[in-house]
C-alpha cells in the first residue's frame, strides 16, 4: 500500500518536473497567434469588421475582443478556418452581414473630376491618378473592399461583379439523386 | 453537369451482396441436412426483422427506401447472425439480436457503408452477454444419437417455448465442440480423451465440421467471382493454423490440432463472410493482412484462455476498432513518389 | 525482345473500335464558318493579330503565341475575319471563350509556304518555328510541343517515347493515322529525334491495333526506331503509364518526363510536325473519329474551327441520340448540344444513345470494397480521396496525393456504388486551386497594404523633416532681421501663430469644399451634355479621334465583361 503510494507520488513529481521544464524550455515568444489569424484573413483591408484593416481585426480576435464572424470577404470558409484555428464553435454571419459576390471597383472616367480622394482611401494603392487628372482602377490589384466609394464626391465609382469565366469556373459538388445537397456545411451528413 | 467517365461496369452493390447470399447457401444446406430445418426458421425470422428494422430506420433518417432495401446488405447481416446463434433459439432472441444489429450498429452510425463494427457480430455480442443461457443451447446433430425433434415441434419450441410431452431440452441440445473441449480440459482430461467423445467427428464437432466445409465452399465461390479478395481469408486461416499448430506441437495434450480450430465454431464463417465485410475491414492490401492476422491471434487467444467458448465475434469487433488506424498506417506508395507510407 | 513493365491497376472496357477503324479516313468538306478559340492549348491564350474584316489566306497566322507556354493559331482556309467575339467552346462549364470567326471564301488559297530544312536550323530557331506554327500535343493535353522539347543543357534524353497506344474505347484516330500516314509520322519523329537526341526511340502501340503496328514496323524498318506492341489495357495511353510500360521508370510526382530523361509525344503530334517541316503547313487540321449512334462511323480530316455539329452531320447521326461526348467515354466531355467548334484537342465525337450509353444508376454510399484502389493506375486510394472530397477536407485530400490523380476514370468505371468519383476529385481540385489563388491574392494585398502604410509613414516623416528644416532656416534668419524686437515677443506670438494656422486650415478646407462643389457642378454639367471634354479647345480631327477611342473602349469593356480573364496569366495547373 505504502509503496504504491510512493510510486504514485514519484510519478506525479516526475511528470510535474517534465511539464514545468517544458513550459520554460518551449516558451512561445511573442504572439504568433495574431500572425496566424492574419494569415487566414483575406487581406481586403475593407474595414467591414469595424477595425481599420485585417491586422487590427486579427489583433482584436487574438485579444478576445472581436467575434470571428465579422469578416464578410472571408466568407463562411473564413469563419470556419478561424474557428478551427482558435478551437471555438463556428458562428454564422449575422443578419445581412454575409459575403457578397466578388466584385471590383470601376471608375466612370467621364464623371471623375480628379479629386484624389479615392486614391487616399484605397488600402492597397490600386487606384492610379493625380490631382485634376482622371483616375482609374488597377482591376487586378483591387480587393473589392468598397472603401473608395464613400469618399467620391461625384459618385463615379461603382462595383462591377466579376463574371464567371472558363478560368475561374469550378467543378460543382456532385449532387445526385441519392446524395442530398449539403447544407453548405462540411459536417452535413450526405447519404 | 455530368463528369466523365460515361461508361461503367454493370456491377452493383445489391449484386455483390446477392453473390454473398448465394455463397452462404451450401453451408445452410448442410446445416439443414445435419441439424434439421429449424435454422431456416431463424433465418427467415432474422431476414424479416432486418428488413423491417431497415425500413423503419430509413424512414426515420429520411432516406429513400427502395435503393437501400434492395441492396441486400441487411439480409447478409440477418443470415450471418442467424447462423451464429443456436437454431433452436426462441424467436425473440433472433428478433432482438437482429433489430439491435441493424438499428444501433448500422443505422445509428450512418447506415450502409458507415458502420465501424460488423453488425452481425454486434448482434451476437449483445445476445451472448445478455442471454448467455439461451445462447449455449445448440441443437445436437442427427448423428449424435440424441433425441430428435420434428419440424413442427421445433417451431413450437421456437415460438412457444413448449416441448412435446416426455422430451427434455437437455436431451435435445448440447454444448458446442469448442465449449465441451474447454469444460473437459478444465476437468483435467486430455485432448485425446476428449476427442473420443461421440460429439466429435473427423475434424471437429460432428455435423458442424461439415457446415464449416459448406461455408468454405461458398467462400471459394466468392473468391472465384472476385467478390472478396484472398488476403483476409488466407491470412486468417494461415495465422490461426500457425498459432494452433505451435501450441499443439508444444503441448498436444492440452491443445487441439490446428484443423480442429479451422472447422469448429465460426472460424470458416468468419474467414469468408464476417472478416471480409468490406465496410468494417481495412482498404489497403497490407491493412487487410494485418487485420486478418490480428483477428486470428485474438480468436485463438479467446478460445484458449478467454471466458467465452468462441472468440470469433470479439476478435472481429476488436479488430474493427483498429481499422481506421490500420488504414492510416498502411497507405501504399503512390505512383511517382518515393518510398511507402503517406 | 525488349522487356515491358507493368503499372498497377487498369481496366478492360469494351473497345468499340472496329465501328470506326475499318473505313479509310476522308477529308471533311469546307465548313460554312470557322470558329477558332484563342485558348486551344495549355498556357496563355493566343494574341489576336488580325482585325474584323481582314482577308486572310490559308495558313496565315491569326493569333500569335503569347509568352513561353502558348501557341499560335492560323487560318484553316482563306476567307474573311467576320468577327472576334465570344462563342461557346468545348469546356465543362459551357461558358464562352473569345474566338476568331472566319468565313471561308471557298477558294482555299494558301499563303506562301515552304518546307523547312530543320537540320540547318539551330534548335532554338526550330522550337520557335514550332511555336509559331501552333504545334501542340495532340494526344489530349495540348501541351505546346516547343516547351516540351526546350531542354536545359543538363537535361539528357535517354528515351523518346512516341505514344500510339490510343487506349480509350471508341477512338481510332491514331490507329487510322498510323495505318495511312506511317511514313509521315516517322519523318515527324525524325524532327523530335533531332530536338531531343535520344539514345533510343520507342513507339508504343496497344496490341489491339495489329495493322497499325504492321504499318509502323514497315515504315521504321531498318531504322533505329523500335515499334513496341503493348498489352491492351486502359489507361496505357496515359503518358506516365506508357513511359512506365516501355522504360520501367516512374515520372516523379509533379514533374515532367524530361526529369527522368524521357520525352513523350503522340503520333498525331509527330504527324503535325511532319506536315509543318516537310510541307510548311502550320497546324490547321487534324483527324477526328465520329462514332457512336451514327450511320457511318468513320475518321475525318477536319479543319480546326469547324463547328462540331457540321462534322457529326457527315457521319449521319441516327434519330435516337441522347447527347454527345467530345473526346472518349472515359475522359471526355458530355454536351447536350454541339455548339462548340473543333479545337486542336478534339480527337473524337461520340453520338450517344440510351442503348450505347445507358444513364448511370443512382449513386449508393461507398461500401469500401476497394475495387477502385485495385484498378487505380496511380496507386492511389480512390475511396479515401472520395471521402475527403465529400467532406470538403481538402488538406487531407492533398495529403493523400489528390494531385497525382490523372482523372482516367477507372475507379468510377468499376465502382459498384456508381459514385461519380472523378467529379469529386475535380471538385476538390478546383476548390484547392481557387483557395491557392485567393491565398496568393491575399498575400499580394497584404504586401501592398503594408507598403502603403510604410509609404504614408515615410511621407509624414519627410514632411516633418521639411518643416523642421524650414523652421531652422527661419530661426537662423530671424536674429539677423529682428534683433531689436523684445525677447518676449516670440513667447506670445506662439498662440497667435497656432490660431493663425487653425484659421488657415479652416480656410483651406473651405476652399477645398468650394473647389469640390465647383467640380461637382462642372461634372453635372458635363454629364448633362454627355460629352467628355478633357481639353478646352478641340479640333474636329481630335474630336473624331476621341469618338473612335470611346467606341473602342466600349467594345473592350463589353468584351472584358464577357471573356473576363481570358488574357490573364495562366493559372497554375
Amino acid at each position: 500500500m505504502i509503496s504504491a503510494l510512493w510510486v504514485m507520488v514519484g510519478i506525479s513529481l516526475l511528470l510535474g518536473a517534465v511539464l514545468g521544464y517544458s513550459a520554460i524550455k518551449f516558451k512561445v515568444e511573442g504572439n504568433p497567434l495574431v500572425e496566424k489569424i492574419d494569415a487566414v484573413l483575406p487581406q481586403t483591408q475593407c474595414g467591414q469588421c469595424g477595425y481599420p484593416g485585417c491586422k487590427p481585426y486579427a489583433e482584436a480576435i487574438a485579444k478576445g475582443e472581436a467575434d470571428i464572424n465579422r469578416c464578410p470577404p472571408g466568407g463562411e470558409e473564413g469563419i470556419r478556418k478561424l474557428a478551427d484555428l482558435l478551437g471555438v464553435e463556428y458562428k454564422p454571419f449575422g443578419e445581412g452581414a454575409g459575403p457578397k459576390a466578388k466584385a471590383v471597383a470601376f471608375i466612370d472616367e467621364n464623371t471623375c473630376i480628379g479629386c484624389t480622394l479615392c486614391l487616399q482611401a484605397c488600402p492597397v494603392d490600386a487606384i492610379v491618378g493625380a490631382a485634376k487628372q482622371m483616375h482609374t482602377i488597377v482591376a487586378s490589384e483591387c480587393t473589392g473592399c468598397e472603401l473608395c466609394i464613400a469618399p467620391c464626391p461625384v459618385d463615379c465609382i461603382s462595383m462591377v461583379p466579376l463574371p464567371e469565366n472558363i478560368q475561374t469556373w469550378k467543378w460543382p459538388y456532385p449532387v445526385y439523386a441519392l446524395t442530398p445537397a449539403p447544407l453548405n456545411q462540411p459536417e452535413a451528413e450526405s447519404v | 453537369m455530368r463528369s466523365s467517365p460515361f461508361i461503367s461496369t454493370p456491377a452493383s452493390v445489391s449484386q455483390i451482396m446477392l453473390h454473398v447470399l448465394v455463397a452462404l447457401i451450401p453451408g445452410i444446406a448442410l446445416y439443414v441436412w445435419y441439424f434439421g430445418p429449424a435454422i431456416l426458421v431463424s433465418i427467415t425470422l432474422a431476414s424479416v426483422t432486418a428488413l423491417a428494422t431497415e425500413a423503419v430506420m430509413l424512414k426515420l433518417r429520411k432516406r429513400p427506401l427502395r435503393p437501400f432495401l434492395s441492396d441486400n446488405s441487411a439480409l447478409i447481416t440477418a443470415w450471418a447472425l442467424a447462423l451464429s446463434i443456436p437454431s433452436l433459439a426462441p424467436w425473440w432472441l433472433v428478433v432482438v439480436g437482429t433489430a439491435f444489429a441493424i438499428a444501433v450498429s448500422k443505422h445509428l452510425y450512418g447506415g450502409l457503408g458507415n458502420n465501424p463494427f460488423n453488425p452481425a457480430m454486434i448482434g451476437y455480442a449483445v445476445l451472448i452477454i445478455s442471454f448467455p443461457a439461451h445462447m449455449t443451447q445448440w441443437l445436437a446433430p442427427h448423428l449424435a444419437g440424441h433425441v430428435e425433434l420434428g419440424f413442427i415441434d421445433q417451431l413450437g419450441y421456437i415460438f412457444n417455448g413448449t416441448l412435446p410431452a416426455g422430451t427434455k431440452l437437455d436431451a435435445l441440445t448440447m454444448a458446442t465442440s469448442l465449449d465441451t473441449l474447454k469444460t473437459q480440459l478444465h476437468l483435467g482430461h486430455t485432448v485425446n480423451e476428449i476427442r473420443e467423445m461421440p460429439i466429435y467427428g473427423y475434424l471437429a464437432g460432428k455435423g458442424s465440421e461439415m457446415v464449416a466445409i459448406g461455408f468454405a465452399l461458398g467462400g471459394l465461390y466468392m473468391l472465384y467471382q472476385r467478390i472478396i479478395y484472398w488476403h483476409v481469408p488466407v491470412t486468417f486461416l494461415v495465422t490461426l493454423f500457425a498459432m494452433a499448430g505451435i501450441f499443439h506441437l508444444i503441448d498436444p495434450a492440452h491443445h487441439v490440432a490446428p484443423l480442429f480450430h479451422w472447422f469448429s465454431g465460426a472460424a470458416m464463417l468468419a474467414a469468408f463472410f464476417i472478416l471480409t465485410d468490406p465496410v468494417t475491414s481495412p482498404t489497403t492490401v497490407k491493412g487487410k493482412v494485418i487485420f486478418a492476422a490480428g483477428a486470428a491471434v485474438l480468436t485463438f487467444l479467446i478460445r484458449t484462455y478467454g471466458g467465452f467458448p468462441d472468440g470469433v465475434a470479439f476478435a472481429t469487433l476488436l479488430m474493427n476498432i483498429c481499422v481506421p488506424l490500420i488504414d492510416a498506417w498502411t497507405q501504399p506508395k503512390v505512383f511517382g513518389h518515393k518510398g511507402g507510407g503517406k | 525482345m525488349r522487356q515491358l513493365y507493368r503499372y498497377h491497376g487498369g481496366i478492360h472496357p469494351t473497345e468499340h473500335k472496329l465501328e470506326s477503324s475499318e473505313l479509310p479516313s476522308k477529308s471533311a468538306p469546307l465548313p460554312s464558318r470557322l470558329i477558332l478559340p484563342l485558348h486551344q492549348h495549355i498556357g496563355n491564350g493566343a494574341k489576336v493579330e488580325v482585325q474584323v474584316g481582314d482577308k486572310v489566306l490559308k495558313g496565315q497566322m491569326l493569333a500569335s503565341a503569347q509568352g513561353m507556354i502558348s501557341a499560335a493559331i492560323h487560318a484553316p482556309t482563306s476567307g474573311t475575319v467576320a468577327a472576334i467575339e465570344p462563342h461557346v467552346v468545348a469546356h465543362p462549364s459551357a461558358l464562352d471563350g473569345l474566338c476568331i470567326h472566319l468565313v471561308p471564301d471557298g477558294e482555299d488559297r494558301w499563303m506562301a509556304h515552304a518546307p523547312l530544312d530543320f537540320h540547318s536550323l539551330a534548335k532554338r530557331e526550330l522550337l520557335d518555328s514550332l511555336r509559331a506554327a501552333g504545334i501542340v500535343g495532340l494526344g489530349g493535353a495540348t501541351f505546346p510541343t516547343h516547351v516540351k522539347y526546350s531542354l536545359t543543357p543538363e537535361q539528357r534524353i535517354q528515351t523518346l517515347v512516341i505514344n500510339g497506344a490510343e487506349c480509350e474505347p471508341w477512338i481510332t484516330t491514331d490507329d487510322r493515322l498510323m495505318r495511312e500516314h506511317a511514313a509521315g509520322i516517322v519523318s515527324g519523329i525524325r524532327v523530335l529525334q533531332h530536338l531531343s537526341e535520344p539514345a533510343e526511340v520507342l513507339i508504343g502501340i496497344e496490341d489491339n491495333k495489329p495493322q497499325a503496328i504492321a504499318a509502323m514496323r514497315e515504315a521504321c524498318a531498318g531504322s533505329d526506331i523500335e515499334v513496341m506492341a503493348v498489352p491492351t489495357l486502359y489507361p496505357s495511353g496515359g503518358e506516365k503509364q506508357l513511359i512506365r510500360i516501355l522504360t520501367g521508370k516512374e515520372v516523379p510526382s509533379g514533374d515532367r518526363p524530361t526529369s527522368i530523361g524521357v520525352a513523350c509525344s503522340n503520333v498525331a503530334t509527330a504527324y503535325a510536325i511532319h506536315r509543318f517541316v516537310d510541307h510548311g503547313e502550320p497546324l490547321i487540321s487534324r483527324q477526328v473519329t465520329v462514332t457512336g449512334n451514327v450511320r457511318t462511323p468513320q475518321n475525318l480530316e477536319v479543319l480546326i474551327g469547324t463547328p462540331l455539329a457540321e462534322i457529326v452531320r457527315l457521319a449521319e447521326p441516327l434519330p435516337d441520340g441522347t447527347g454527345y461526348i467530345i473526346g472518349g467515354p472515359m475522359m471526355g466531355l458530355h454536351v447536350d448540344e454541339l455548339d462548340a467548334p473543333m479545337v486542336k484537342a478534339t480527337n473524337c465525337i461520340i453520338v450517344k444513345s440510351a442503348q450505347l450509353f445507358p444513364p448511370a444508376p443512382p449513386a449508393m454510399p461507398c461500401i469500401r470494397c476497394t475495387r477502385c484502389a485495385e484498378v487505380c493506375p496511380a496507386d492511389l486510394q480512390p475511396q479515401e480521396l472520395h471521402w475527403f472530397a465529400k467532406a470538403r477536407d481538402f488538406g487531407k485530400a492533398q495529403e493523400y496525393h489528390l494531385f497525382d490523380c490523372i482523372e482516367c476514370g477507372s475507379c468510377a468505371y468499376v465502382c459498384p456504388s456508381h459514385i461519380p468519383l472523378v467529379q469529386y476529385y475535380r471538385f476538390a481540385k478546383s476548390e484547392i486551386w481557387q483557395r491557392e489563388q485567393e491565398l496568393q491574392a491575399a498575400e499580394i494585398a497584404r504586401e501592398r497594404h503594408e507598403y502603403r502604410l510604410f509609404r504614408i509613414e515615410r511621407e509624414k516623416q519627410e514632411k516633418a523633416e521639411r518643416l523642421a528644416q524650414k523652421e531652422k532656416a527661419v530661426q537662423a534668419a530671424k536674429p539677423a532681421v529682428a534683433t531689436p524686437l523684445p525677447v518676449a515677443a516670440p513667447a506670445d506670438a506662439d498662440p497667435n501663430d497656432t490660431l493663425q494656422m487653425r484659421v488657415d486650415a479652416d480656410i483651406a478646407r473651405a476652399n477645398m469644399q468650394l473647389r469640390i462643389d465647383a467640380a461637382v457642378a462642372r461634372a453635372k454639367e458635363q454629364a448633362a451634355t454627355a460629352q467628355p471634354r478633357n481639353t478646352e479647345v478641340l479640333t474636329p480631327q481630335q474630336q473624331a479621334e476621341i469618338a473612335e477611342i470611346e467606341a473602342r473602349r466600349a467594345k473592350i469593356r463589353e468584351m472584358a465583361s464577357h471573356a473576363g480573364a481570358d488574357d490573364e496569366p495562366p493559372k497554375q495547373s
